[in-house]
C-alpha cells in the first residue's frame, strides 16, 4: 500500500512540475499557433543556470526566479526573430534550440552539475516548516505553486492582453484589423511560455539533485502528448477547465510512464515510448473515422 | 463638399504587384479620391478592377507605391502599419470568417473590437458593463445573438457571423468604415438583412463609408455617391444629385464612355437578376 501511495505521490508531483512545460507548449501550439521547439533548449537552461547559481551560493528561491527570467529571455529570441526577422516560427525555435545547447554548456562549464548537497528551493520549504524533506512535501510544495500559476494564467488568458493573444492564434488578420500588433502579442506568448518551461527546468534540477545538458532532449514532445491527453480526455470547453485539462494531461501522461517503468521497461525506451503516444493519440480520430468511413480532410502540413 | 472636409483623401496612389515580372500587374493607377466625412460611397467594377486593392491601401495592408499618398483626417498615415490605423478603419470582408474569431466566444468578439486602437491592459476583458453594451447593439440585429453572448463564434451561421462582424467593425466608432464585398457570399435572405443593417448603423454612427460590391443595383440603392473602377483607375464617380434616378442600363452607358470599352461583365449583369 505505501508503495501504491509513493508510486502516486511520485507521478503527481513530477506531472505538476513537467504540467509547467505542458502549460508552456499549450500557450504556443495551441493558443498562439505558433510551433515553438525552443523548448527543447529552454527547459535544460533553467536547469542550468539554477543549478549553476545555487552551487555559486545564491539563494535557491532567487536562482529558480532567474531561470524563470532566462527561459522568457530564450523565448524573447525566439520570437524576435520570428516577428523582425521573419523567420518562419518553426525554424526560429529550432535555431534557437541549437544554439541554446551551446549556452547551457557555457553556463555549467561542463555538461552537468550537481546540486546534491546544496540548498534547494524544497529542502528550504522544509526547513521553514520544521519538518523532514520528504516526497509528500514536494507534493505538498508543488500543488500549491501550481495553482498559484494555473491562477495567474488563468487571470491573464481573460485580461485585454490575454484576449488578443488568445485571438492571434485563431485569427491573425482579425487581430491587426483591431489594432493589435500581432508580432507584440507573438513575443509575449512565447517569452511566457518558455518562462514557465525553464521554471520547470529549475525545478527539476532542484528536486533529482543535478542539471544536465542532455535533459531537455523530447521535452517538445512529451509537452504535446500530454496537452493531446489531457484535450482527448477530458474535453474542455472555456479557458479554466483547459489549463485544468492541459495539467490533468501531464499528471495522466506521468502515471502511464510510471506504470510503464514499473512493469520492467527499460528507461532508455521512455523517448520512443513517448513518441509512440503521441502518434497513437493524434491517429485514433483518423482511425475513428475511418472506421465509420466519414469523410477526411488531406493531410495538413502544419 | 468643401475640400477641407476630406476625411480621407488619396493622391497619386499607385499599386504594381509582381513588379518586373512578366505577371505585372497594376492594381491601382495614379488613384486621386477625396471621400467626404458624409459620404456613404460605393464601389462597383470587374474582378481585377482594383476595388479591394484601394481598400487594403487604405486600411494599410501594404502601402502605396512611392509617391502616393494618404490622409485620414488629415493625418498622413501613407506609412502607418495597418494595426495602428486601425483606430480610424472599421472593416467587413467579404469572408466572414476573417471578420470573426471561431474559437472565442461572442463576448470575448465584442471585448476585442470594442478595444479597436486603444491600449489594452490587465483588466479582465470582459465585465458587466460590457455585457450591457454587447447586448445593446446586438438586440437590433433581431437574430437573438444578444442571449448567446457566451456562445462559441464559430457555432454561428455564415449569416450570422457577417453580422457580428459588421458590429465589431463599428463597436468602436471609428471615422471610416470599409465594407469589402460583405454579403457576396450570403443568401439572397441574409445579404438584404445585413445590408440593410449596414445602413442603418453607418445612418446612426454617421460613418463615412466605402463599399466595394459586385451588385450594381446596390450600388445604386446604398450610399450618396457611386464610383466605378477599371483597371486600376476611378473612371466614373457620381454624386448625390446625379446618383438618384440612375438605372443600371445608364451605369453600363456611363461605363462604356468612360471607358472606352463595351461593357462584358457578365458576372456583374448576372447579379443583378438574382437580386
Amino acid at each position: 500500500m505505501d508503495y501504491v501511495i509513493n508510486f502516486l505521490s511520485v507521478s503527481l508531483y513530477e506531472g505538476l512540475v513537467y504540467g509547467f512545460v505542458t502549460l508552456g507548449v499549450y500557450i504556443t501550439f495551441r493558443v498562439l499557433a505558433f510551433p515553438d521547439l525552443t523548448v527543447d533548449g529552454s527547459f535544460p537552461l533553467g536547469g542550468a543556470v539554477a543549478a549553476t547559481l545555487i552551487v555559486g551560493g545564491v539563494n535557491p528561491w532567487l536562482a529558480t526566479l532567474v531561470a524563470f527570467i532566462a527561459g522568457i529571455c530564450a523565448g524573447l529570441m525566439t520570437s524576435l526573430l520570428n516577428t523582425k526577422l521573419r523567420i518562419n516560427a518553426l525554424l526560429a525555435g529550432i535555431l534557437m534550440m541549437v544554439a541554446l545547447y551551446s549556452i547551457n554548456l557555457a553556463i555549467m562549464g561542463r555538461s552537468n552539475v550537481s546540486v546534491l548537497r546544496e540548498a534547494t528551493v524544497f529542502k528550504q520549504t522544509a526547513q521553514l516548516f520544521g519538518i523532514e524533506h520528504t516526497t509528500t512535501l514536494s507534493v505538498i510544495f508543488m500543488v500549491v505553486l501550481a495553482i498559484v500559476i494555473l491562477g495567474i494564467l488563468n487571470w491573464f488568458l481573460r485580461t485585454e492582453i490575454g484576449l488578443a493573444l488568445r485571438a492571434t492564434g485563431d485569427n491573425e488578420q482579425m487581430v491587426r484589423g483591431l489594432g493589435v500588433s500581432t508580432d507584440m502579442t507573438t513575443i509575449i506568448g512565447v517569452s511566457l511560455s518558455n518562462g514557465l518551461v525553464a521554471l520547470s527546468g529549475g525545478l527539476i534540477a532542484q528536486k533529482q539533485g543535478f542539471s544536465d545538458v542532455g535533459m531537455g532532449i523530447g521535452m517538445i514532445v512529451m509537452g504535446l502528448a500530454s496537452v493531446i491527453i489531457g484535450e482527448r480526455l477530458f474535453r474542455p470547453r472555456g479557458v479554466t477547465t483547459i489549463l485544468f485539462a492541459v495539467i490533468g494531461g501531464s499528471l495522466v501522461y506521468r502515471l502511464f510512464l510510471g506504470i510503464a517503468l514499473r512493469l520492467g521497461l527499460p528507461p532508455n525506451n521512455l523517448k520512443l515510448i513517448t513518441a509512440l503516444l503521441v502518434i497513437i493519440a493524434l491517429a485514433i480520430p483518423y482511425i475513428q473515422k475511418k472506421v465509420r468511413g466519414e469523410w477526411i480532410p488531406p493531410a495538413a502540413r502544419m | 463638399m468643401i475640400k477641407n472636409q476630406s476625411l480621407v483623401k488619396l493622391r497619386k496612389v499607385s499599386k504594381v504587384f509582381l513588379r518586373g515580372s512578366v505577371d505585372e500587374v497594376t492594381a491601382l493607377d495614379n488613384v486621386r479620391l477625396d471621400v467626404g466625412a458624409e459620404d456613404f460611397i460605393t464601389v462597383i467594377g470587374s474582378n481585377g478592377a482594383g476595388k479591394t486593392t484601394l481598400l487594403n491601401v487604405i486600411a494599410g495592408v501594404y502601402p502605396p507605391e512611392k509617391g502616393g499618398k494618404i490622409t485620414i483626417n488629415g493625418q498622413d498615415v501613407t506609412r502607418l502599419s495597418e494595426y495602428k490605423r486601425a483606430r480610424y478603419v472599421g472593416r467587413v470582408y467579404q469572408n466572414p470568417h476573417i471578420g470573426t474569431a471561431a474559437k472565442m466566444t461572442i463576448e470575448e468578439n465584442l471585448s476585442l473590437a470594442m478595444l479597436r486602437g486603444q491600449s489594452r491592459g490587465l483588466r479582465i476583458a470582459t465585465n458587466k458593463k460590457r455585457r450591457e453594451l454587447f447586448r445593446s447593439v446586438l438586440v437590433p440585429l433581431g437574430l437573438g445573438l444578444e442571449d448567446r453572448l457566451s456562445a462559441l463564434v464559430g457555432t454561428l451561421s455564415g449569416g450570422q457571423r457577417q453580422a457580428l462582424a459588421l458590429v465589431m467593425a463599428t463597436i468602436s466608432k471609428p471615422s471610416l468604415l470599409l465594407l469589402d464585398e460583405h454579403v457576396a457570399t450570403l443568401d439572397p435572405q441574409t445579404n438584404r438583412i445585413v445590408l440593410e443593417l449596414s445602413e442603418i448603423i453607418v445612418q446612426k454612427e454617421k460613418m463615412t463609408t466605402i463599399m466595394v460590391t459586385h451588385n450594381m443595383e446596390h450600388a445604386l440603392r446604398y450610399g450618396n455617391r457611386l464610383t466605378m473602377m477599371h483597371k486600376g483607375k476611378i473612371i466614373v464617380d457620381i454624386h448625390q444629385k446625379k446618383k438618384s434616378g440612375l438605372s443600371v442600363n445608364d451605369l453600363v452607358v456611363a461605363f462604356e464612355r468612360a471607358s472606352g470599352e463595351r461593357f462584358a461583365d457578365d458576372s456583374i449583369m448576372l447579379r443583378n437578376v438574382d437580386s
